[in-house]
């Protein structure tokens, strides 16, 4: 079987050119290296979709910022997913920031970035943010900005393109990419997939992929980011706060969550390992002291997790969406920040190289749009649940007590179409583990449900796909074969 | 006999009661002596733990066809400290049948120690 | 809806539920357990080790054989019980909303509730370590299920940190099992659990316990592969240059265990500082009728004692279903007690002065170890109303004291009480 396109790296890039494509009558594969999708820099970033007003405007990223940032609105009604339009305020601590603010307006609103507005009045900051610090002299709000929980996103789009038929193929590593009479033959450890066109969406990996068709014009390297969590009701912030940007970077920005948490973060340290997501000791406090300069009052006692993220970084610092001169294959990478708010003009343009290549772009008529909004046991009244329990009864067993998530969410969570497979598979599905136990209740049986569900031995459930196993061995059957002899020794 | 022979051959650690004394044998020509102690139970469990330590060994026992994989078990009496090894692996080797009732002997006379594994709770067949 | 009713819910069947559920039972009144697990019993099934029961049945047994004698006692006097039904709410009217997967949702109409669901374990300890975030990372507790109920291995070799009694109990079991256990880290100058479990798990085995320091680094993408510990200085902040690697692909973590009380805190009760709910001398919550003992009130030393306290919720729940505290006496007159120098908590958190010539059970921990002390009770005005010698006091150890304040010189008019553990004057005059 040949298809008609095969997209590789399951981030939310990926997967929203996947789900975007799902709408016309192709055949689509996704292959993805890691155990899950949303496995890289989807899942540990800020989960801001910006305004638009931040890139230089010679940039590509600014123009799929602002695009991306409207088309939002369209994929939270069909996909049901968090998002909340909060806004956010860019921080000026001193009077020479203004300047920088004015231009960020005037420049933006000129580009079609709604609502943009400089406030000096320090009471009405204020009011609108209680928390922000006394030293600020003004901001710039930007009220289409807002937050969204970029795995739970990639999830809802991969789920929505596997109902319209997109193949999604995980713990595929891509070792090798063969182009011969217009067929692209990609190679996996164990599999081979062949494909008219090829979408290289690998994030740190772009380079890679790319060069395996010749295509070496570009590097990506790896921008570690550090954040650190805090628990829920810790603290109730109203905006997502930016320090006044430099040169370098957006700065470290305290923000909430859709879950209700708020985190400080990210920091920028250009590295060389694609896998280093440790977070360090110094990296922890630049953070917290980033942070503390826009909310002096950090709940820094309320820490319940600290992570790392890494971005793709390309030479010019700008995405890269070309239609290459090895026909059909297409890269879409250096995607960092606004990656997460341009996913759905990348996509856009990524169907107009795809006419452009002959591609049919004719909407077929099953398209389903919509990513019904799984159903939570917290939603329902009493009632409802009583009903709910009866006619299936895992509603009424409770796994994660925390969370309050039962069965039903869980097996909802594996059964789904791009459904989990490993633990933190769950836990970024439906939250099992992320409440203040972390997990000390739910994870026997969680590792139970999988091993159940999966049809394996408890010893091959894992944490994130392969090597991460949680457990080794049965208790006595360790104990004959490791101490040799037994008694004798 | 001098007093210069007197030599101490080990330190106990009381765990009688949280205050924790350091109880010392000190071997004195062909006898030990026992020093430190400030209380008689503390000297029982210095002299206990010199000529003959034992404890009691708690583990678990594979199960056919429980409601559990696994029954918890003891030892009804203390067994030499030193046999506790091959005891563990002597226990590791069986598998016992459910139902089961606490206090069910399920090893008689483990190794000869003058000892049974127990049933530390009731088991019902899966 | 499947609808129960009976004078005492009881929330939890663990040591102290049991307990509490049958001293209500033997008041001969009706009492519901209400339990999320699919058998009776709590956690104290797990703990197979032996020590249990020495204060309750003068006799030492262990965790599952003591708890067996309460499972016995509730189905011998056909006390009714839900199992796999996990609490979703609780009002102040007293009505307890479950569900389980075979009645749907269930709504118990009581007249009491007692609450009895026990503690988490904390998890903090692992959770602001820098580094990696690969799989081999257990709390205590939580490996202790897997290797004694579910019969599976976390792993071959560890490093343990936090010294509690679940981690020290645990690296003798796993060594039991055949696996090594590096070194048991504490980031206190002082082992935190009870010195019978540091010499009988740790030094029997020549397991390391290093004071302290603690965990700096987790290494590893995947699965652990060890762990950089580090001295620490007195305000817990590493010292340079003091790192040192161990090899190791489970990390356990006993670092303390928090009362667990979601429920009881979205019922509309208060919390104090300690994490449990505010409670008077009758055990009783900020919430008429609502009763709480065990490890969801505080954590226990003992599970013989947390027996005893749940018995006494019991029977002031059947006392104030059958009226003995008149309602227009209800907490309006009371004292406060305040956990003043060397005292991390206090029990009860609030005293009503109708009570005041009973005896009051005082239950309380120190923040730090200290040797040769005074206990003492002192009014606003700081008046000694009374005081107690101690030769040792460690946080380990819960400390307990049965008191009449009738009996001391306690002032009927004072607000609150200052429960202080300090250097005894003579012997501050000694060391001077």
């Amino acid at each position: 079987m040949i298809y008609d396109v095969i997209i590789i790296g399951g981030g939310v890039t990926g997967c929203c050119i996947a789900r975007t494509l799902s709408k016309f009558d192709l055949k689509i594969a996704l292959l993805e290296k890691e155990a899950d999708i949303a496995s890289g820099t989807s899942k540990a970033n800020s989960g801001v979709v910006h305004a638009g007003f931040a890139s230089p405007r010679e940039y590509l990223k600014r123009d799929m910022c602002i695009r991306g940032n409207k088309l939002y609105n369209q994929a939270v009604e069909e996909l049901n997913f968090s998002f909340q339009r909060i806004g956010s305020f860019v921080v000026a601590l001193e009077d020479g920031q203004i300047k920088k603010l004015e231009e960020q307006r005037r420049e933006g609103t000129q580009d079609g970035v709604p609502g943009l507005e400089v406030i000096l009045d320090k009471e009405k900051i204020k009011y609108m943010e209680p928390n922000i610090t006394d030293e600020v002299v003004g901001v710039l709000h930007a009220p289409t900005a807002g937050i969204v929980s970029p795995y739970g996103m990639t999830i809802a789009l991969a789920d929505n393109a596997a109902m319209n038929g997109v193949k999604f193929f995980r713990n595929q590593k891509v070792s090798k990419i063969i182009h011969q009479n217009y067929t692209f033959t990609v190679k996996t450890k164990n599999k081979e997939f062949k494909a008219s066109n090829v979408i290289n969406a690998a994030g740190l990996y772009g380079s890679k992929i790319s060069k395996m068709v010749g295509l070496d014009y570009f590097t990506i390297t790896p921008r570690k980011g550090e954040y650190i969590l805090f628990d829920r009701n810790a603290m109730h912030l109203n905006k997502i706060l930016f320090p006044t940007p430099t040169k370098i970077s957006k700065g470290i920005l305290v923000c909430p969550t859709v879950s209700g948490n708020t985190f400080v973060g990210p920091n920028a340290q250009n590295i060389t390992d694609k896998k280093d997501t440790s977070t360090t000791e110094a990296g922890l406090k630049e953070i917290l002291e980033g942070g503390k300069k826009l909310v002096p009052n950090l709940p820094v006692r309320a820490s319940i997790r600290n992570f790392a993220g890494l971005r793709a970084v390309s030479d010019n610092y700008d995405f890269i969406i070309d239609n290459t001169d090895v026909y059909g294959f297409i890269n879409v990478v250096g995607i960092l920040s606004p990656g997460l708010t341009s996913c759905y003009a990348i996509a856009e343009r990524v169907v107009e190289f795809l006419e452009l290549l002959g591609v049919n772009t004719k909407v077929k008529d099953d398209y389903n749009p919509i990513r019904p909004k799984p159903e939570n046991f917290k939603d329902f009244t009493k009632k409802e649940l009583d009903i709910k329990i009866k006619e299936d009864p895992t509603w009424g067993r409770i796994i994660c007590r925390c969370e309050t998530i039962p069965e039903k969410e869980i097996l909802n969570a594996i059964h789904s179409p791009v459904g989990a497979t490993t633990l933190d598979g769950i836990k970024f599905r439906c939250r099992p583990g992320m409440g203040r136990c972390q997990g000390g209740f739910c994870r026997p049986r969680l590792i139970e449900i999988l091993s159940r569900e999966l049809n394996i031995p408890y010893e091959e459930v894992t944490k994130m796909g392969e090597d991460t196993n949680y457990l080794i061995a049965r208790t006595k059957d360790f104990r004959l074969n490791t101490i040799k002899g037994g008694a004798e020794e | 006999m001098s007093e210069s022979s007197a030599s101490v051959v080990k330190v106990i650690r009381c765990i009688v009661c949280p205050t924790g004394c350091q109880i010392q044998a000190i071997s004195k020509g062909s006898d030990i002596v026992f020093e430190g102690y400030t209380c008689k139970r503390g000297l029982e469990y210095a002299e206990q733990e010199y000529y003959e330590p034992k404890r009691i060994l708690t583990t678990t026992i594979r199960v056919e066809n429980g409601f559990l994989p696994l029954l918890p078990v003891r030892t009804d009496k203390p067994i030499l400290k030193e046999k506790l090894d091959e005891a563990l692996s002597e226990i590791a080797k069986t598998v016992v049948s459910a139902p089961i009732v606490m206090g069910d002997i399920l090893i008689e006379n483990i190794l000869g120690l003058e000892s049974n594994v127990i049933a530390s709770r009731n088991l019902t067949q899966k | 809806m499947k609808k129960y009713k009976a004078d005492v819910v009881v929330i939890g069947a663990g040591a102290g539920g049991l307990a509490a559920a049958l001293e209500v039972k033997k008041a001969k009144l009706d009492v519901l357990i209400v339990e999320r697990a699919k058998e009776l019993g709590g956690i104290t099934l797990q703990c197979i080790h032996n020590g249990f029961g020495l204060k309750e049945f003068e006799e030492e047994l262990t965790g599952p054989e003591y708890i067996q004698r309460f499972i016995n006692q509730v189905i011998d006097l056909k006390i009714p019980y839900l199992l796999d039904s996990m609490v979703i709410e609780i009002t102040k009217e007293k009505k307890v909303y479950a569900v389980n997967n075979n009645e749907g949702l269930i709504e118990v109409e009581a007249k009491a509730v007692v609450l009895a669901m026990g503690c988490r374990e904390r998890t903090r300890g692992a959770i602001n370590i820098p580094g990696f975030r690969p799989a081999g990372i257990f709390t205590a507790g939580q490996a202790q299920r897997f290797v004694n109920i579910e019969g599976y291995l976390p792993g071959s070799t560890y490093v343990i940190l936090g010294s509690g009694d679940i981690g020290m109990i645990m690296a003798r079991r796993l060594t039991w099992e055949g696996c090594k256990v590096k070194a048991v880290v504490e980031i206190l100058p002082y082992v935190s659990g009870l010195l019978r479990n540091q010499v009988q798990c740790l030094e029997d085995y020549d397991i390391p316990l290093i004071t302290n320091y603690t965990v700096t680094k987790i290494h590893g993408k995947e699965r652990i592969k060890g762990v950089t510990i580090s001295k620490v200085d007195r305000n817990f902040d590493r010292i340079i240059g003091s790192d040192k690697f161990i090899e190791c692909d489970t990390l356990l973590l006993s670092v303390g265990l928090i009362p667990e009380n979601e429920l009881t805190l979205q019922a509309g009760a208060e919390l104090s500082d300690n994490g449990g709910p505010i409670i008077d001398e009758n055990l009783e919550t900020t919430i008429e009728g609502i009763f709480a003992c065990g490890n969801v009130l505080q954590v226990h030393d003992l599970v013989d004692m947390v027996t005893n306290e749940a018995k006494r919720a019991g029977l002031n729940a059947v006392e104030y279903i059958n009226g003995r505290y008149g309602k227009e006496l209800k907490k309006k007159d009371i004292i406060k007690c305040i956990p003043g120098e060397n005292v991390n908590y206090i029990k009860p958190d609030i005293i009503n002065k109708r009570d005041l010539s009973e005896e009051i059970i005082f239950t309380f921990r120190v923040r730090y170890p200290d040797r040769r002390v005074q206990i003492q009770f002192k009014d606003e005005n700081n008046n000694v109303i009374y005081k107690k010698k101690k030769i040792y006091v460690i946080p380990s150890e819960m400390i307990e004291l049965n008191l009449n304040l009738e009996e001391t010189k306690i002032d009927p008019t004072c607000k609150s009480i200052t429960v202080e553990v300090i250097p005894r004057p003579e012997v501050l005059i000694e060391e001077e």
